[in-house]
Formats: C-alpha cells, structure tokens, sequence
C-alpha cells in the first residue's frame, strides 16, 4: 500500500530576536490508510508544530523546509494558500487539544458541521444537513437532530470533541490528524474519545498521525510509534518494537517512569528523567539528550548522529525500528536489562 | 431573559428619573425662571407678579412634583419664549438631530471598521500605523474647528457641498463627517484590538484547518466575534453624538434639537431645556438597552436558556 | 545542594551592573516616540504659559485698530513684527497664542484635579466596598452619562453668567465619569489581589489599606485617565469659548479667538487656523503623552 503521506527531512526554524529556535530538526515520517502512527514526546519537542505543519497553520515567522512532503503524490511545498485551503478539510482533517475553545461560539453546531461540506463539495443544504447529521450520530451523540440548532457553549467538553471528530470526518478525509485529543478531557472522556477513533478508523479506513505525550494512549491505539526528542526523533518503530525493546535512552527513561499494575511494588521508586530539555536556539552539536543521558561519553558531543536499524542484517522488518544513539543496539539492550533490575 | 430586561427597563426609568431630577433642580438653582419668563423689560412687580402666579416660589420638590406629575401625562410645559407646548416643538425637531446622528455614526463605522480589521490583519504594518495615525489625530481635532475647515474648504473653495440648511442629505454631509470624526477614533482602536485577538483564538485556527477560504474565516468567523463589543460602544457613542450635536447644528445652521437648545439657552427657556435634556438622555437610555439586547443577539453565551 | 550554596554566594557582576528596574522603566520612557514628542510639546506649551509675561513681544489686550488684520509672516503681505499677524481688533496674536496657554493649561489641570478627586473617590469606593455603594455609585454614574454634558454645562453658565471660574468648576464637576469608571474597575482588580487580603487578616484598617495597598497599584491607570482628561477639558473649554458661553473676551482663549475670527475666515484663514492648531497640537501632545505612559507602565492595556 503505498503511502498516504511521506515526509523527509523536514525542518522548522523560528526567527527569534535572542536568535534561531530551530524547532524541528530533520524528522522524517510516513502515514498510510488505515494506520495509526503515534508521535510522542513530551512538552516543547516541537511535536504540536510538526502537526500543524503538515497542514501549513504554522505561525507566519516560521520557516518550513523539507525534502519533500508528498501527500497523494502532490507535493505540499509551494502550494498557495488558496490551493492548500482546498486540501484542509477535504483530504485532511485536524482535531485539536483544546474542545472547549475550538469551535466558534457565535454560530450553532449544524452551521459549523454543515459549512465543511458545503465549502469543499457541490451539495444541498439539506444534504450537508443529513451528512451533519449522520456523523453525529456516528460519533455517539444521542438526539443528532436536535444538536444541529446548539450553541457549543450548551455542550461539554466531550462532546465539544466528539462534534470536532464528526467535523474532521464531514469531507470524508484520507488522513487525520490528531494534536492531543484528548489531554483536556477526563479520563473516562479519554477511552471514549480513543475508542471512537479507533472504531472509526475501521470503518472509513483513516490514516491517521496521534501527537500526544501520554504513553498509555500509545500503548492502546499506535501501529508506529515515532519518540521525538528536543526536534528529532530518537526512536521510531512499531508499536510492538517500541514497547517490547525500546533502544534509545530517552525512551528507556520514559518507559520507566510508568508504574506497572502487577510488577511496580509498593514503595519501588519510579523512574525519573533529570534535567530538563535543553534550549534549541542557535548551533546545535551532538546528541541534544547527552546532559541528561546515564550513559553519556564524549563521543556524544562530537557531531550529529544519524538513525541507525536496531536489528542488524538484510531483514525485511530490519529497517522499521531505527534509533539514534552512538551505543550498539547491543548495548542498549543490555542497559535496559540493568534498568529492569534495578 | 424577561426578568433581564425588565430590570433593565426599571434601572433605565430610575435615571430617566434622576436626570430630569438634577437637571431641574441646576436650572432653578443656576437661574431665575421668572426673570426669564417677565423678560428684559420687566418690573420688580412683574416678576414677583409671575413668581406667585406660577408657583415659582414654591418649594423645589413640589415645583419638581408638579412638573411631574405633567410630564408623566404627555404635558412637558410650555415654552416660555414660544408660548407653545414644549413637546410639540421637540418632536418636530428631533428627526433632524436624529438623521444627523444617524449619518454621522454611519460614517465612523465606515471608516473605523474596515482600519480596524485591515490594521489587525497586518499589525504593525503602513496600514496599522495610518489607521493609528488617524486615531490619535482624530481625537485632538476640536470638532467645530474641523467644521470650519471643511465650510473653508468643501463649501466655499471647491463649492462642493452646501454650507447651511437642512434641506437636502447634501447637506448632511459635511455635518455628519464634523460630528462623527470624534467616534472612529474609538470604534477603531476597539475593533482592532478585538480582531487581534479574536485571530489568535483556536477557532479562527480550526477555522482554517477546515479550509475555509481566507476571506470566510476573516467575515464569518472572525469579525462576527469582534465586533460584538463595537455595537455597544457605538450605542454610547451614539447617545454622545445627540448629546453633543449643539455645536454643529449652529455652525451648519441645522434646524435640529441641538439648534433649538442654542436658542432655548440664549433665551432662558426652562421649560424647553428641561425638556431638551430629558429627551437627550431618554435617547441615550433607549440606545443602551438596544445595544445589550443587540448584544444578546449577537453573542449566544449571553442568552440565558 | 549546589543550588542552596549558589542563592547565598555573592552576587556576580553581572548582576550588579544590570539595570534597575526604574531605570529600565526610564529607558523605555525616553525610547518611547510618542512620551517624547508628546512630552517636548508639552514642555514647550508649559514654558510659554509660565513664561508669557517675558516672551510675548505685546500685550495681549493691546488694541490697535489701524493694523487690524494683518497676515502672518510667511504670507506676502506679513511681517517679522507680528510673526502670527494680529486679529480684528489689531492684537498681536503670537501674544494672544502665547497668554492663551495660560487659560488652557491652567483650565485642563484645575477641571482635571477637581473631576478626579471627585471621580476617585467615588469610584475608589464603589470598587472597594463592592455591594450597595457599588449600585448607588454606578446608578450616580449611569446618570451622570446619560447627561449630555455640553448642554449642560451650557445651560448652567449661561444662567449663571461664565468667566474662567465657573467654567472650571461646571466642567470639573462634569466630567468625573472617567475617573470613576476607570478606578473602579482598577480598585476591583486590586482588590481581588492575594496581599489585600493579607493586610485585612492582619487589621489594617479600611483607610490604611486602600491608601498603602489600593492606591500605589492603581495610581498608573489614574495618571493616563488624569492626562486624558485634561485633554477633555481643554476641547470642552474651547467649544464653550466658541459658542461664547466659556471664558469672555477680551480674554485670549483659543476657542474664544475661533469665535471671534470667524468672520474673517474665508478670506483671512489663518485668523482660525493658527489657534485652531494650537488647541490640536496642546490636544496632540497631551493625548501622546497620555497613551505613552499607558504602554511603558501597563502595555497589556493598549489597543
């Protein structure tokens, strides 16, 4: 199946007056139908902007580059906003983090679904209205007909994000982009919210790109997984790869930061990652980790290093988990087994 | 929302209350109506003759009460110096000052919206600092000098516009433009402020992540929000206007309210300034209701049920 | 453990030639273009009425009906005599500009002093005690804005009789809706502050807090509402002269001067456009000035 999107190398700088921020610092990613890819990290990994900038909703001082970004086999780069504002909605739709702020107070919730449709396709009102409808009720909300005259302040947050979810799927998209979904939510909200997605990835067969920061949420729904660290993607694999092995230090650490119903005893200490995200303004050398890294050694700092293959040898699966760390694979597994028993 | 405008409508009647209250009471303190009424060549007898005759010397609240108790049945009085009922006279002028509120309004908003929202789409850009440049220049120009400037110019120079009258809408137009100047200042620097941040809000953001085209996200999405605070403002601005139209309907010789409390005051007519004043701020409370209904309307949140 | 020893050790020089914060403030005070140019403005109009008696080359009530009318000194016709040419009545106007700022500065501040310690106080009090002096205040407020105040404050001088007095005591007693609007809403946010709670736990009494906590934390907002206002009273002043109910003549207003000019504009301009100037550019710089101090003390509030 070939890929719904492919982007190499792409690049985000942002000019500041204390200089450079370079955001994004060469990842590249794929997403196809019916897939999910999960890219986790935690705050000011550059993950939210690496979402919006798929779409183009950077702020106007950012500079994207990339060595292609292919989307349908159209490249994305260069495209007017005229001719991007056709692509957003239609072929690719957006959820944010924030439900209780997304959606415009002014204009009832059926003005808002059926606008999507009407802007992207040659259709009725009372088409758009029945679609509107359909979806909502697709998205488990109860009395759909009756929702299509509310104002968003009548509804909760998690229905605010359930109406958003009906949105993004009114053009019947190809891909889907989600930026937190569900952060703002309870947690009960949460495996709703999550479930829904997966059931209606099924059904319309959605490629779809997960940003969060929350491993669980990984864990339940990621066929990839990308752990994208100060700009760059330290770690990238399947689900199972990432989970069962993880290679590079930083995804170690996270990894064990989280209790373990069943094997974390009782007074056990958790993991914890010191130090904090170092700052991305100006040249940057070596492994951005190294400060905080256990295993760190001079050879960290001398140049950039690239995503090297876990497995070694000319598999076929050889070339999905990538990590990058100057260590061998080898002696990252070893760490992991010292941390485990720790 | 009943209950709402109900209380709304009672705190209104309340001040329409007290202004009629504090203008009366300055008016008697300030002057003596007798005096006025006897005129200029009158006796101390006259006027003490008028003062019993027309219970001028009663105490103040009864004086108040008795006016009341008139105004409450459609009776504001009559004009001293006319000898004509007050009312009359104030609802055959009124629809001038009105008209030319109305016009002057019309062209702040036509001018300060449109600088707003184009200062708030590029900030800090030539176009923001034209549309502050005219900001802070409107608000220092004494309105009857730019009134002036404009009979100077408009009128007499290039001989495009009538100077005096109110026959046709020609003649309102430079009127309009003198006494409306003085809001867009205002209504400008709000309905940029409001669009930049309406801009920065997550719907404009999803807005666009719909691929709404720019134009839809800036009118239907954007400006609906913004301008939600401009409609009060320009209410208040509105009630000013009709207050504060006395300058340019003299210079523009505008057979307006303002016009009539010119002549009123020159000649002492309490009854009509009494009644000038009331009007003035009956208009301005009737503009400020309509505003917070507008207001309701406009912005869903504010609906109760 | 190192960062306990580092907050105790000595400062390093970095951080003893940084700037204080006031002259931080000093600094974006003079870098701000509108402070300056505002603020020489300003300056120059305040030396012209502190100093009339010295740099005015007349008297300003010196007439003299044989050069009555004559131009300015860039027309053809003018001369180096009278740089701004004379009025009807054959007075120097460069004098007359130059007494006139005596009456326009010295109505702005006094109408702004007396409006704002009315307005203060109410809306000081209104913002404190919250609750039914709130509703009796914003009921006196809401009245006082439903007045149109021009006519008001016309009809009163004009049976009182106007002089320069009067004039500052109607307006002053006018226009103190500002002040109150504004330092109520400032003393509400104020109030709500955690270290205003702190001082009633502690007893302070009522009076002891609103002047040491209240007051200091709202006494910016109150300077840029006070310049603004003083920019009010001179434009209300000038259109009171004009219509010649404010200061009488032969008192060198510059509203009064529009006025008496008037019949001369159409062929001798410059008899309203050089005191109409002078009232915008006073206007102009106080207004300047006004903002300034708004964006270098409290920029979240510009729009």
């Amino acid at each position: 199946m070939s890929n719904l999107l492919d982007v190499k190398n792409l690049t985000l700088d942002l000019p500041l007056s204390a200089g450079v921020l370079h955001a994004v610092r060469g990842i590249s990613f794929s997403a196809k139908r019916g897939e999910t890819l999960c890219i986790v990290g935690e705050s000011g990994c550059g993950k939210s902007l690496t979402s919006l900038a798929i779409m183009n909703l950077l702020p106007k001082i950012t500079e994207r580059k990339a060595d292609h970004m292919i989307f349908e086999g159209q490249e994305l780069q260069g495209l007017s906003e005229n001719q991007m504002s056709d692509i957003r909605g239609n072929k690719m739709g957006m959820i944010f983090q924030e439900p209780m702020t997304s959606l415009n107070p002014a204009y009832t919730v059926g003005d808002q679904l059926m606008e999507m449709l009407l802007r992207h396709r040659k259709v009725s009102r009372n088409e758009a209205k029945e679609r509107a409808i359909y979806l909502l009720e697709k998205v488990g909300i109860t009395a759909a007909a009756s929702r299509l005259g509310q104002y968003p302040h009548q509804l909760s947050g998690g229905l605010r994000q359930r109406v958003m979810i009906a949105m993004t799927l009114m053009c019947d998209p190809a891909l889907i982009i989600a930026d937190e979904p569900t952060t703002a939510l309870d947690v009960t909200i949460q495996a709703q919210i999550l479930l829904l997605l997966a059931e209606l990835q099924r059904e319309f067969n959605v490629g779809v790109i997960l940003i969060t920061h929350d491993l669980g949420i990984v864990a339940r729904v990621a066929d990839r997984v990308a752990v994208m660290y100060a700009g760059e993607f330290v770690e990238e694999g399947t689900a199972d790869e990432i989970f069962n092995n993880p290679t590079h230090p930083y995804t170690q650490g996270l990894l064990d930061c989280i209790p373990i119903p069943g094997k974390t005893k009782r007074g056990e200490h958790l993991g914890a990652i010191p130090g904090i995200v170092p700052s991305l303004i100006g040249d940057i050398q070596g492994c951005s980790f190294r400060d905080r890294c256990p295993y760190a050694s001079s050879a960290c700092g001398e140049h950039g290093i690239e995503l090297s293959s876990v497995k070694e040898g000319g598999d076929d699966a050889a070339g999905t988990h990538l990590y990058r760390c100057v260590l061998s694979a080898a002696e990252c597994a070893e760490n992991l087994k010292t941390m485990g028993a720790a | 929302m009943l209950i709402y405008s109900l209380k709304r409508l009672g705190v209104a009647l309340l001040v329409a209350f007290a202004v009629s209250m504090i203008t009366f009471a300055l008016l008697r303190f300030s002057g003596d109506p007798a005096a006025a009424m006897a005129g200029e060549a009158a006796t101390e007898e006259d006027i003490s003759y008028i003062r019993t005759h027309y219970g001028f010397d009663r105490p103040l609240y009864e004086q108040y009460g008795r006016w009341l108790g008139n105004a409450l049945q459609g009776d504001f009085g009559q004009s001293i110096y006319l000898k004509v009922p007050v009312a009359g006279v104030i609802a055959e002028k009124a629809p001038v000052t009105m008209k030319l509120g109305a016009f002057a309004l019309t062209f702040a908003l036509v001018l300060a919206i449109p600088l707003g929202v184009l200062a708030a789409i590029r900030p800090n850009s030539i176009f923001d600092r034209v549309a502050l440049t005219i900001a802070v220049v409107g608000q220092a120009l004494p309105s009857f000098f730019f009134a002036l400037i404009m009979i100077i110019f408009f009128g007499v120079t290039l001989r495009w516009l009538p100077i005096s009258g109110s026959a046709s809408w020609k003649n309102f137009i430079m009127p309009s433009i003198a006494l409306g100047y003085y809001a867009t200042p205002a209504i400008m620097r709000l309905t940029r402020a409001g669009m930049l941040d309406v801009l920065a809000s997550d719907y404009i953001r999803t807005a666009r992540a719909k691929g709404l085209r720019p134009g839809v996200v800036l009118f239907k999405h954007a400006l609906r929000n913004a301008i939600i605070p401009v409609v009060s403002l320009s209410a208040v601005q509105l009630g000013f206007m009709l207050g504060g139209s006395i300058v340019i309907e003299t210079i523009f010789s505008l057979n307006g309210l303002g016009n009539l409390a010119w002549l009123s005051i020159q000649r002492s007519d309490f009854e009509m300034m009494q009644a000038i004043v009331l009007s003035v701020a009956t208009f301005y409370i009737l503009l400020t209701f309509l505003a917070d209904l507008l207001n309701a309307f406009l912005d869903p949140r504010i609906r109760v049920g | 453990m190192s960062e306990v020893a580092k907050s105790t050790s000595v400062p390093t020089a970095e951080e003893i030639l940084a700037p204080s914060p006031m002259q931080l403030l000093l600094g974006r005070t003079l870098g701000h273009a509108g402070i300056t140019i505002g603020g020489a403005v300003l300056l120059i109009m305040l030396f012209m009425a502190l100093f009339a008696p010295w740099i005015a080359p007349f008297d300003p009530y010196d007439q003299e009906l044989s050069r009555r009318l004559i131009p300015p000194v860039w027309h053809e016709k003018g001369n180096w005599t009278h740089v701004f040419g004379t009025d009807g009545f054959g007075r120097d106007y460069l004098t007359r500009i130059i007494y006139g700022s005596q009456i326009s500065l010295m109505i702005g501040f006094l109408a702004m002093l007396i409006s704002g310690i009315i307005g203060t106080t109410m809306g000081v009090a209104a913002g404190y005690f919250g609750g039914r002096v709130d509703m009796v205040i914003m009921f006196f407020i809401t009245t006082r804005l439903a007045m149109p105040v021009i006519l008001v404050a016309l009809a009163i001088v004009a049976l009182i009789g106007s002089s320069l007095e009067i004039v500052i005591l109607v307006l002053g007693f006018l226009i103190w809706d500002r002040f109150a609007v504004v330092m109520r809403s400032a003393t509400q946010q104020v109030r709500s502050m955690d270290y205003v709670t702190a001082a009633r736990a502690l007893g302070c009494s009522t009076l002891r807090i609103i002047l040491g906590e209240i007051m200091p934390n709202i006494v910016n907002a109150l300077i840029v509402v006070a310049t603004l206002e003083v920019a009010h009273a001179v434009l209300l002043e000038a259109a009171l002269s004009f219509l010649g109910l404010g200061v009488q003549p032969p008192q060198p207003s510059w509203g009064l001067m529009i006025s008496e000019g008037k019949g001369y504009m159409l062929f001798k301009p410059w008899v309203i456009g050089i005191p109409g100037t002078a009232i915008f550019l006073l206007v102009l710089a106080i207004n300047l000035l006004g903002d300034g101090i708004r964006d270098v003390t409290a920029p979240e509030n510009r729009n």
